[in-house]
């Protein structure tokens, strides 16, 4: 942590902060585009030091929060069949489907497993050869290698009892759409430190040129987060739209080769339906034909999924920043972090979730979000 | 020499074996085998005259809730059911725990703990000779707490059934004559303090379940707190509240004392003592270690007048070196407990929902 601590020095923060209030001039609109940035915002009350011109909208970066309801249903249903163990990252167990969550397959008889990394549930997968386990592949880039890597080794080891579930998604057809969509408040992005640390940044030139927004690479910490604003607001008060990385500790140009190569081998692009936004083209990763038999969907024929949405949630306006999570009428009332009726409120990054609590606060002191 | 007829001196009827080395149902089904476990596990460890005599109830002579100032002396009770895995782990296992947990709940009542109970559910297949070890921690917890162990139960359930062990344990406790802790209410402005750095306990037990290794392994804070809580009180008798942060880490304790209450509490987040390596576990693992669990820490809440007598008096301990003075009760927000962040922000720190979720990225 001692490598952390320079990262997260308050007197710097504060002169970060007055730095970004001397030079803005006008209103901004800037979106973090990854979750862990929103969770580190909020965490820090990063937006509380910021003049009232720099407005930061939550992204659709929580890749929780964005995984299809089809496939959430679909994986409560390979979760309850006999014999599986279902193994997935924590916070996809409150995420609520169509008809409850990961935790009530649970609590109903399913073997369902929290691992930090894949390669712990292919190492279920040697232990429990006669039961089939299963990892729920989602994330952006920045979970993809390790998820490849394991399906990889899977096949160089043989381990047939092996399959993923893989809902990848990916940032920069995300940040196309955001600029596409109608309405579109969002004027400059912070892009995702490690999404970047995994793919490199020369993906994003193009997307600074044909939108005209500057796009930053931006980091996790407290400084890092205020530093990378900072840059994007000087390139918007100067007229300019370039990449600019503002994580060179962590972020190369050309990223991580082996990481790629990784990707590359297991994975192919698909077009991917991102919950409450809908479908955007070459969106996300499925495994490649090679790697076919690995593929959880078509291993198990789960059949008859109907998905049934909240009538309630705006979690999608939320997430393209379209309005603020307070403004959707169900917030704080039928939708809470107790009662999610969407995945915004469930994960720590989700904006709805981060709201939830921020405003409750914000309300106390007389405004009334 | 098998044409020399067979010695019939030497045969004898072969007594059923033992069952030296595993828990088997037979140990929890109060005939000869629950009496040998009894002897020669948990009479030993815990050395007690009382527990000795395994009648159906301890009968505890009235002198132990009375002192020598005689009179005003009330009783704690308290009950609480330990399940952990694993059952050992970086400093402590399931047994310290399960005599430090309940000694701690009455010590935050400010009762001296007096006696205790055991109860046991061991699973089939236990092993007989990790049965011993844990049972010699639980001894050992209880020496240190001065109080002894001085009723029990055992009861086996079948494989599978049982995650090893579960202990129970409920403690009797005496409230001194003349404490004045809990008697005054909470008001605004009364400082909040907490006896050492948070979240120990959890990512102890967390980093063995997942393997993570660090250059110094974490340990567990278990241990007993009422000498602590003595000091304290001598220190600042008018203490309002003590907790000790357990599950759901000091998040949810912060959150109960102000819960439905007309007081708010604002806390200096930096002023939180974090051990770098927990905080480093946390990172990894995405976790928060404000809603980690404590074993061994308290946190007290003090008229300011008497803070920093009260802060002194945690620091000489040799549980409390490390104690902080994190924040003061508010009248602005009742029910709500908000963090001032380092950067000169603010925001609301919810109770934890369950348990927690380890975040994706």
């Amino acid at each position: 942590m001692k490598h952390l601590a320079e990262y997260r020095d308050g007197d710097t923060a504060r002169r970060l902060a007055a730095g970004i209030a001397s030079i803005v001039t006008r209103p901004w609109a800037i979106m973090e585009v990854c979750g862990g940035q929103t969770h580190s915002i909020i965490r820090n009350a990063l937006d509380q030091l910021l003049p009232p011109e720099v407005e930061l909208i939550h992204g659709p970066g929580c890749p929780v929060c964005v995984t299809p309801l089809e496939m959430i249903d679909r994986a409560l249903a390979i979760a309850a069949l006999p014999g599986t163990i279902f193994c997935s990252f924590g916070d996809m167990l409150r995420v609520p489907g169509s008809h409850g969550d990961l935790l009530g397959v649970k609590a109903a008889g399913g073997d369902v497993r929290v691992v930090y990394s894949p390669l712990d549930a292919l190492d279920l997968a040697r232990r429990h050869p006669d039961r089939e386990v299963v990892f729920f592949a989602i994330g952006f880039e920045t979970t993809a290698p390790a998820n490849a890597m394991a399906v990889r080794l899977a096949e160089r080891g043989g381990v047939s009892n092996f399959s993923e579930l893989v809902s990848h998604v990916l940032v920069p057809p995300a940040i196309a759409a955001v600029m596409e969509s109608p309405g579109n408040r969002v004027e400059a992005f912070l892009a995702a430190g490690h999404v970047c640390s995994v793919m490199g940044t020369l993906q994003y030139p193009p997307l600074c040129a044909r939108y005209r927004v500057p796009i930053v690479v931006t980091g996790f910490e407290p400084l890092d987060l205020l530093e990378g604003i900072r840059r994007t607001v000087v390139q918007l008060e100067a007229g300019r739209h370039e990449l600019e990385n503002a994580y060179p500790r962590v972020v190369t140009e050309e990223g991580n080769a082996a990481a790629k190569a990784v990707i590359a081998e297991v994975f192919e692009p698909c077009d991917r339906t991102w919950r409450g936004i809908g479908t955007i083209l070459s969106s996300g990763w499925k495994l490649a034909e090679r790697y076919a038999r690995f593929d959880a969907e078509r291993r198990f024929a789960v059949g008859g999924i109907v998905t049934a949405e909240s009538a309630l949630c705006r979690a999608g306006d939320v997430l393209r920043g379209a309005i603020k999570p307070n403004e959707c009428p169900a917030f704080g009332r039928e939708c809470t972090p107790r009662t999610p009726l969407g995945a915004t409120m469930v994960s720590g990054e989700g904006a709805c979730a981060a709201y939830y609590h921020a405003g409750r606060f914000a309300a106390v002191q007389g405004e009334r979000p | 020499m098998s044409d020399e007829p067979p010695d019939m001196t030497r045969i004898a009827c072969l007594a059923p074996l033992p069952h030296h080395e595993r828990i088997v149902l037979g140990h929890g089904g109060g005939g000869v085998l629950t009496r040998e476990l009894i002897e020669r596990v948990f009479l030993p460890a815990f050395a007690n005259p009382i527990l000795a005599g395994l009648g159906d109830s301890a009968i505890l002579p009235t002198e132990w809730f009375s002192s020598a100032t005689g009179g005003g002396e009330r009783i704690a009770f308290s009950t609480d059911a330990y399940v952990v895995q694993p059952l050992v782990f970086p400093g402590g296992s399931i047994g310290s725990l399960a005599v430090n947990g309940t000694v701690n709940d009455l010590a935050m009542s400010g009762a001296k703990p007096v006696a205790l109970s055991a109860a046991f559910i061991l699973e089939e297949g236990l092993e007989v000779g990790l049965l011993s070890r844990l049972v010699a921690d639980m001894a050992q917890a209880a020496r240190t707490a001065g109080v002894g162990i001085v009723t029990g139960d055992t009861k086996v359930v079948e494989r599978g059934r049982g995650d090893g062990l579960s202990i129970t344990t409920t403690g009797i406790g005496l409230v001194p004559a003349g404490s004045r802790l809990g008697s005054r209410p909470p008001r605004a402005g009364d400082a909040i303090l907490v006896s050492g750095t948070i979240g120990d306990h959890g990512m102890a037990v967390m980093s063995v379940r997942e393997g993570l290794g660090f250059e110094a392994p974490i340990e567990s804070d278990s241990a007993a707190l009422y000498g602590l809580v003595a000091d304290l009180l001598a220190a600042c008798p008018d203490v309002s509240l003590l907790r000790d942060p357990t599950r759901g880490g000091l998040a949810m304790t912060l959150g109960e004392l102000v819960a439905g209450k007309g007081l708010g509490i604002e806390f200096d987040e930096g002023a939180v003592p974090v051990d770098p390596v927990v905080a480093a576990a946390c990172e990894i693992l995405g976790l928060d270690p404000l809603q980690v669990a404590n074993e061994g820490k308290l946190v007290a809440v003090v008229p300011a007048a008497g803070a920093e007598a009260a802060l002194a008096a945690l620091r000489a301990h040799p549980l409390g070196g490390k104690a902080a003075r994190i924040g003061r009760m508010v009248a602005d927000h009742p029910g709500l407990v908000v963090a001032r962040t380092p950067y000169g922000g603010a925001r609301i720190v919810p109770m934890p929902l369950g348990e927690q979720l380890p975040r994706i990225c």
